[in-house]
């Protein structure tokens, strides 16, 4: 039997993608990679390194309609004898392993965040304030990994790619435009995140949260007050009702840290806090804690980043 | 226009997580439900502004058993005009989106609406199993949408920025963020909810393909190490060496 591993390749290749490869590998079987991307062979034969041992690429899908990527991703399972099939917990895995779950009448595990113990596999619940193990019943599996959770491991070596089929007739689905800010580092890929909440006042003060992004090669985020009010863009909010980040480095200045902003910060592994306020319940969730005023802490955190950066 | 929007309970945003039954059981000790706040908030104040705008119906779809009735009625509170619950435990996404699908397949709806997660077990996948059981294109994380005759633009969200999709209906969408403001049900809504049509199906025969075997809770953290406002050298020192992040 061998595990098959989806990857959106359409922007070349993403750590996520490494790290679902790497997942699969540690799975044990023989594994092979499907992607309906247009990243070049070169790129694609670098995931042998990380255990591939065979990349099947269909160029003929042009957008990500689930419809389409679920035909592409059981054409493939069924030519390669696929069990288990592997994806990264990402917006096209949020829209295609469910329907995969349904067609391939597959046990869907999704936003797994450690390899399988026995025969359940760990997850995430109550917005990252618990964990669940969770058992597929079912003959074949589908594991969506959340992003950041294990490291990529490369040493393999590259392996081959060959052009697919994957039949996956018309779409009924138009992409009319698609729209990213440019040079921003995407939120839920990022490492590094500085955050900031109310307690900066108002959005004429986000340059000192910007400067220390930049030094950092950080992204930014906000608390959901900000991105209600409209001093930052909505795609910033995170939390239980936003986005839900696993950086290496949160950087809260100004967030009072309520239990629906905890959610989906939770997972970082190291959280600093700033905060005027001692009795701010996000200190009980940080790492290192600043009792002061971002306005003074965020500049010089800053240049202290820089003068780190130029000595090391 | 006619719109079947799904609906789940989760627990208030601040309830305390805890287990009983050897780890193997949500507590449910003091926990208020609330409507999921994706379904509530984004799909169904969503459907009901369709239907201002174009005419139709709304109804709800719950799978549950009769704890769940209050859940609903506070749907129909904000708006909806009648609910339907499959009498059925939801034991996995699996169980749950066929027993929707079964339903929707006979009803000829335009749209089908679910959130982007429950907030308690964050699966992401009831929207896209109903899709793919009803054999429908399926737009997931939409945070706008927009009804043009039998054409639907909606806006979703994708890495690091948006899409604009086009597609003809039927439909099955799972909303996010930005659909739309939150309405807080008035007395009268309040009172017309008792009245309104709660149709009671029995479940069809499926079989859920996963289960929740136990559950844990995060380590507590250990204290967190204050650092002298004036000194964040040493911040980034501790956050190089010690935490090993930058
Ligand atoms: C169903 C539901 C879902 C929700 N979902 C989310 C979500 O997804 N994400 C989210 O963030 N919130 C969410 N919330 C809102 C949440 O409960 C809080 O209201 C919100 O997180 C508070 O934002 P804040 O910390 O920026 O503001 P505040 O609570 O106003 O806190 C501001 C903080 O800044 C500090 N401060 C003030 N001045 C300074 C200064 N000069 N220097 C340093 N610190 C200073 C204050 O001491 C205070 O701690 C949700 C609420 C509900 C009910
Ligand atoms: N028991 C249920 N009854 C009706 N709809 C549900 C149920 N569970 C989940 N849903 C819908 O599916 C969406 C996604 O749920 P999930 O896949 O569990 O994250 C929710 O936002 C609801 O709209």
């Amino acid at each position: 039997m061998a595990t098959l591993v989806y990857i959106n390749s359409r922007n070349g290749l993403a750590k996520n993608s490494l790290e679902a490869v790497t997942y699969a590998k540690k799975l044990g079987s023989d594994v092979m990679v499907v992607t309906a991307g247009n990243a070049d062979e070169a790129m694609l034969a670098t995931l042998g390194e990380y255990g591939a041992s065979k990349v099947m690429v269909d160029r003929s899908v042009a957008t990500d309609d689930s419809q389409q990527l679920t035909r592409l991703i059981t054409t493939a399972a069924e030519a390669v004898g696929a069990d288990t099939i592997i994806f990264s917990h990402d917006f096209v895995a949020k829209a295609v392993a469910p329907r995969l779950s349904v067609r391939l009448k597959a046990g869907l595990i999704s936003g797994a965040i450690d390899l399988p113990s026995g025969d359940s596999v760990k997850v995430n619940v109550f917005s990252g304030k618990a964990f669940g193990n969770v058992k597929i019943s079912a003959g074949k599996k589908i594991i969506s990994l959340l992003p950041n959770s294990i490291q990529p491991e490369g040493g393999g070596s590259a392996c081959s790619v060959e052009d697919f089929n994957g039949n996956v007739g018309d779409s009924r689905i138009k992409l009319l435009e698609t729209k990213k800010p440019e040079g921003e580092i995407p939120l839920p890929e990022a490492e590094l995140v500085v955050s900031a909440g109310r307690g900066l006042k108002g959005p004429e003060n986000w340059g000192m949260v910007e400067d220390l992004a930049t030094v950092l090669g950080a992204a930014t985020a906000c608390s959901r007050p900000v991105a209600d009010i409209g001093w930052r863009p909505h795609h910033e909010h995170v939390g239980q009702t936003g986005v839900a980040i696993r950086p290496n480095l949160y950087i809260a200045a100004g967030i009072s840290g309520a239990i629906q902003h905890l959610a989906g910060v939770n997972g970082s592994k190291v959280i600093v806090v700033i905060n005027t306020d001692g009795e701010a319940p996000f200190f009980k969730a940080a790492d290192y804690g600043i009792l002061g005023d971002a306005f003074e802490v965020l500049p010089r955190l800053t240049e202290a980043v820089k003068k780190f950066k130029a000595s090391n | 226009m006619k719109i079947l929007v799904c609906i789940s309970k989760s627990p208030d945003t601040t309830s305390k997580i805890a287990f009983t039954d050897g780890n193997t059981k949500f507590d449910e000790n003091g926990v208020q439900y609330i409507v999921n706040p994706y379904d509530e908030w984004y799909a169904l104040v969503r459907a009901l502004e369709l239907k201002e705008a174009n005419g139709g119906t709304v109804t709800t779809i719950t799978v549950g058993t009769a704890a769940d009735d209050s859940v609903i009625r506070k749907a129909l509170a904000i708006g909806a005009d009648d609910a339907v619950r499959i009498d059925a435990e939801p034991t996995d996404a699996y169980f749950t989106a066929m027993q929707i699908a079964e339903h929707a397949k006979a009803g000829g709806y335009d749209l089908v609406l679910a959130g982007k997660e429950t907030i308690n077990y964050n699966g992401s996948q009831v929207g896209g199993m109903i899709a793919e059981a009803m054999d429908l294109p399926f737009i997931s994380l939409a945070s706008k949408m927009d009804v043009n005759g039998s054409t639907v633009t909606l806006e979703t969200e994708i890495l690091g920025g948006v899409q604009i999709l086009e597609a003809d209906m039927p439909l099955v969408i799972s909303c996010a963020k930005g659909m739309a403001e939150q309405r807080i049900p008035n007395m009268r809504g309040i009172m017309a909810a008792r009245t309104k049509p709660l149709n009671v199906v029995a479940p069809a025969a499926i079989e859920a393909l996963t289960s929740y075997e136990s559950y844990t809770l995060p380590e507590a953290k250990s204290a967190c190490k204050m650092i002298d406002p004036e000194n964040m050298d040493e911040l980034v020192a501790l956050l190089h060496n010690e935490a090993k992040v930058i």
